[in-house]
């Protein structure tokens, strides 16, 4: 069987119940949606409206999908782990075996970083920044769909790993040398290696495309210091992307060596020096937290501002802030391994450095609180997601601040004190920032509102069960109780874990609620319908169009002289003036070039994982032809004729005078 | 009809403010991230010999000078290939763009070379941390080169094949910046790899 490289029938693992049936339940959902599309006829607008799409808005509504089905994944897999933990105390086993659980951790760590909050703030970035700028599309479309193929495709090795093979036991970190090829020579570790490498190379992609359609398409009149908040985060985020992803790519691509060819880099032997992993590791690992936190800071600006209908409070302060944070996040890495025997100075700096971050995060965290200050607030349910953050965001905020004091760390360092402390600030500070602009521009998005009610009962099950999930991790941690645990002697920690498991049930009330709230709003959605285009009487360019927005987003790219362009368009009564002659608009053509290297990403990726060789020639080749070819490709883009845009504007005129709003 | 990105004329088209060639740059910034952490890992384990050769014992300063000289003219003739553009003489550029891949892969030539030397002499990068980072590092802008060499192919049948427009222009511009940006970057393994090894 050499011809496929390391794969044989007995890869499958046909004796773990558990997998099996996980496997067959993606296996029938992937057939169910197969024949779904199938019945409906619907393949070819599938093919040429969405997979071979360069439009920012469809391709940001992919990324949320891709985000919530690996929310999905990653949250199954922390309710195995937490009833895991439930019950295997004082010399009980549970129910899963030590490999298992360390591929759930391994597993969820992973998935919930790069393939739930990753796509989900890419694809609030592609729904939100080019129409809050007054752009057309992106700087480079085509790579913007590049960007999104090629995660798909790493999400699509993750699922794979699930029923071939088997995923990575080496926490998400893959620490060196036990992620090398002595002590872990199976598949599982490949599979993270590639799903991280294919995203992480689309990531800075992004990177690149967003950081050049933020400095060259914005319209007349947006000075720097008139983007909106949610723009200039996306900004520092993407400027974060292309400087630290490399990072990742090159330590993942010497952990690639060691395993594949035999070098030394971060083995025992040889010379290896396993520090430079973790240190190359962290160098992009931290601003890899403020490249998944900024934009939700973005999202809670924009929407402190709206529902308070009040300017944002200290907007200088706010980017400043923004900016510091991310100078900032390059200097602190260290404090990832305070307890590895650098000297005390070394490690005072970055833990000096490390509290200085909390500094800027303090002056955002009053600008938000000033600017509902006397405003006139209106709680739905961005602003929701918005009190739950900062409450409890400042909680695990102030425990980051202990951990930063190294005398503290060498006692916590790997405890569940650490476990309860960044999920305490990346639940609330990433995941319910990405829920505030999940409900915000969702009617952008689709032209029609989320369901109110189900959308609070999701709120609370996420709030409370929060609090009862993750609030005895840090009991248990200063009980001395060390994180990533298949069983545990001391009878002392279960209540607590029965505690936490028990959150986590609230939690998936909270989950399965968001799941009935989008059943619930797409039923209702003539009664949610968002007609106007400005739903929650918005301060930004987004809201300036229609919802949702024409393919080309503007028919006259708007003037800008305020920072909050389209309040002040509103004010002085010229926002929704049409133009006495409609234009031409040039438009990026659709391409399948994208979805092909996307494909052919995965098949290298599976090829590389299971030595299979001749694959990964193939399709290796076939990368490189589909971006010559597409790269000679003169003819990318085409004319929307006039009449046509004046047509589409029409019809939405006639529904804003309809509304009563012109 | 061409989009405001690449700019209307040849002239425009290949000149840095263009916003394709404003993004390349921004991507080369991302490579520099790549090469500096490469030349980070060269090194912390530079005299992690494991028992291996250690530099002077397998550096050939001679052949290394050569393929400095090749890359360097290749740099030269890549301007020239560029000068030819801006003048839209299409066929003084396929000369120039002819000897830069000639240059070009004289140097990946010399490389390989010196590659397969090394293995077979047992100085493989399996041998020591030090020879790891060294076939990495110097491989990893090797390989720069040899991309760099498939472009200047396919750019050679596109201006053989479209002439001189602005399009072609914008793309050769960026090989340009690419090109030149990979000079730089072995001036730096020159002196960090090669000479450095030799000099301790
Ligand atoms: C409410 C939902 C969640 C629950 C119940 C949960 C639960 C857990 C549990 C039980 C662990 C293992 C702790 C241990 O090592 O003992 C864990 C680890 C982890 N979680 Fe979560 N989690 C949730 C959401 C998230 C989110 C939203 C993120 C990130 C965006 C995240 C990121 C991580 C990471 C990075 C690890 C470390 C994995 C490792 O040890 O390699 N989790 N989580
Ligand atoms: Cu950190």
């Amino acid at each position: 069987m050499d011809i496929l490289g390391k794969l044989t029938l007995q890869s499958i693992p046909y004796d773990n119940p558990i997998l099996m049936f996980a496997g067959a339940i993606m296996i029938g959902t992937a057939i169910a949606v197969l024949a779904g599309v199938t019945y409906f006829g619907k393949w070819k607008y599938l093919y040429t409206e969405w997979l071979t799409t360069v439009d920012h808005k469809k391709i940001g509504v992919m990324y949320l999908i891709i985000a919530f089905i690996f929310l999905l994944r990653g949250f199954i897999d922390a309710l195995m782990m937490r009833a895991q933990q439930a019950f295997a105390s004082g010399g009980s086993e549970g129910y899963l075996p030590p490999h298992h659980f360390a591929e759930l951790f391994t597993g969820h760590g992973t998935m919930m970083i790069f393939f739930m909050g990753m796509p989900f703030l890419i694809g609030l970035m592609n729904i939100a920044v080019p129409t809050q700028i007054g752009a057309r599309d992106v700087a480079f479309p085509y790579l913007n769909a590049v960007s999104l193929w090629l995660t798909a495709s790493a999400g699509m090795l993750v699922m794979a790993s699930l029923i071939i093979g088997s995923f990575s036991d080496a926490g998400w970190t893959g620490y060196a040398p036990y992620s090398g090829i002595s002590a872990n020579p199976g598949v599982g570790v490949d599979y993270w290696i590639w799903a991280l490498q294919i995203s992480g190379i689309g990531t800075t992609i992004t990177g690149i495309n967003f950081f050049v359609t933020i400095m060259r398409e914005r319209a007349p009149g947006m000075k720097f210091m008139r983007m909106p908040l949610f723009t200039w985060t996306t900004l520092c985020t993407n400027i974060l992307m292309v400087l630290a992803f490399p990072a990742l790519t090159v330590v993942l691509a010497l952990l690639t060596f060691d395993r594949y060819l035999g070098m030394h880099f971060f083995t025992s032997d040889g010379g290896g020096n396993q520090m430079m992993f973790i240190n190359m590791f962290w160098v992009w690992g931290h601003p890899e937290v403020y490249i998944l936190i900024l934009p939700a800071f973005g999202v809670f600006s924009e929407v402190a501002a709206t529902f308070s209908n009040k300017r944002l409070f200290g907007y200088v302060s706010m980017v400043g802030a923004t900016m510091v944070i991310a100078l900032l996040s390059f200097t602190v890495w260290v404090h990832h391994f305070f307890t590895m025997a650098q000297d005390p100075l070394r490690n005072s700096i970055f833990a000096i450095a490390t509290m200085v971050i909390g500094v800027p995060t303090g002056v955002k965290i009053y600008d938000w609180i000033f600017t509902m200050y006397r405003g006139r607030v209106r709680f739905n349910l961005p602003m929701l997601w918005l009190i739950g953050f900062i409450i409890t965001f400042t909680i695990g905020g102030m425990t980051g601040v202990m951990l930063a004091i190294p005398g503290i760390d060498f006692k916590m360092h790997n405890s569940e004190f650490l476990v309860a402390h960044f999920h305490n600030v990346l639940i609330p500070g990433m995941l319910f920032g990405l829920f505030a602009g999940y409900h915000y521009w969702f009617p952008k998005a689709f032209g029609f509102r989320l369901d109110e009610k189900w959308g609070r009962r999701s709120f609370w099950g996420w709030l409370i069960g929060f609090y009862v999930a993750f609030m005895p991790l840090y009991v248990l941690g200063l009980m001395g109780m060390p994180r990533r645990m298949v069983s545990y002697a001391d009878p002392a920690w279960q209540p607590f874990l029965i505690v936490a498991a028990f959150g986590a049930l609230i939690v998936l009330f909270g989950v399965v609620s968001m799941a009935i709230q989008l059943i619930v709003s797409v039923r209702n959605r003539e009664q949610l319908r968002d007609i106007t285009g400005d739903p929650w009487n918005g301060r930004t360019l987004d809201w300036a169009t229609s919802s949702p927005p024409a393919h080309y987003n503007f028919a006259v790219i708007p003037t800008v002289e305020d920072i909050d362009a389209f309040t002040d368009m509103k004010e002085r009564g010229v926002a929704y003036r049409r133009p006495d002659k409609y234009e031409d608009i040039e438009m990026p053509r659709s391409t399948p070039a994208a979805l092909v290297i996307g494909a052919l990403s995965f098949f290298l990726g599976f090829a590389l994982i299971w030595h299979i060789w001749w694959l990964a020639a193939v399709t290796g080749v076939g990368i490189i032809v589909t971006v010559i070819v597409r790269g000679c490709n003169d003819n990318t883009w085409y004319t929307i004729p006039a009449e046509e845009v004046e047509r589409t504007e029409n019809e939405w005129f006639r529904q804003l005078e309809k509304a009563g709003v012109v | 009809m061409s989009h405001a990105a690449e700019g209307a004329s040849v002239h425009t088209a290949s000149s840095p403010n263009t916003m394709v060639n404003f993004g390349f740059w921004v991507y080369l910034m991302s490579d520099v991230i790549i090469f500096s952490m490469l030349f980070t890992m060269f090194v912390t384990v530079q005299s992690h010999y494991n028992g291996g050769p250690q530099g002077h014992q397998i550096f050939e300063l001679r052949d290394v000078f050569l393929e400095t000289m090749a890359l360097l003219f290749s740099s030269i003739t890549f301007g020239l290939a560029m000068l030819n553009l801006h003048a839209e003489k299409k066929n003084g550029v396929l000369l120039w763009l002819a000897i830069t891949f000639l240059f070009g892969a004289t140097f990946v030539g010399l490389e390989v070379r010196e590659f397969l030397n090394l293995v077979h002499h047992g100085a493989g990068p399996d041998t020591s941390a030090f020879l790891s980072a060294f076939f990495t590092l110097v491989g990893t802008h090797g390989t720069h080169v040899t991309f760099g060499l498939i472009w200047i192919a396919v750019m050679f049948g596109q201006v053989a094949v479209k002439g001189i427009s602005p399009k072609v222009g914008s793309r050769l511009f960026r090989l340009s910046l690419f090109w030149h940006f990979l000079d730089i970057v072995w001036i730096v393994v020159f002196s960090t790899v090669y000479l450095a090894g030799v000099v301790q």
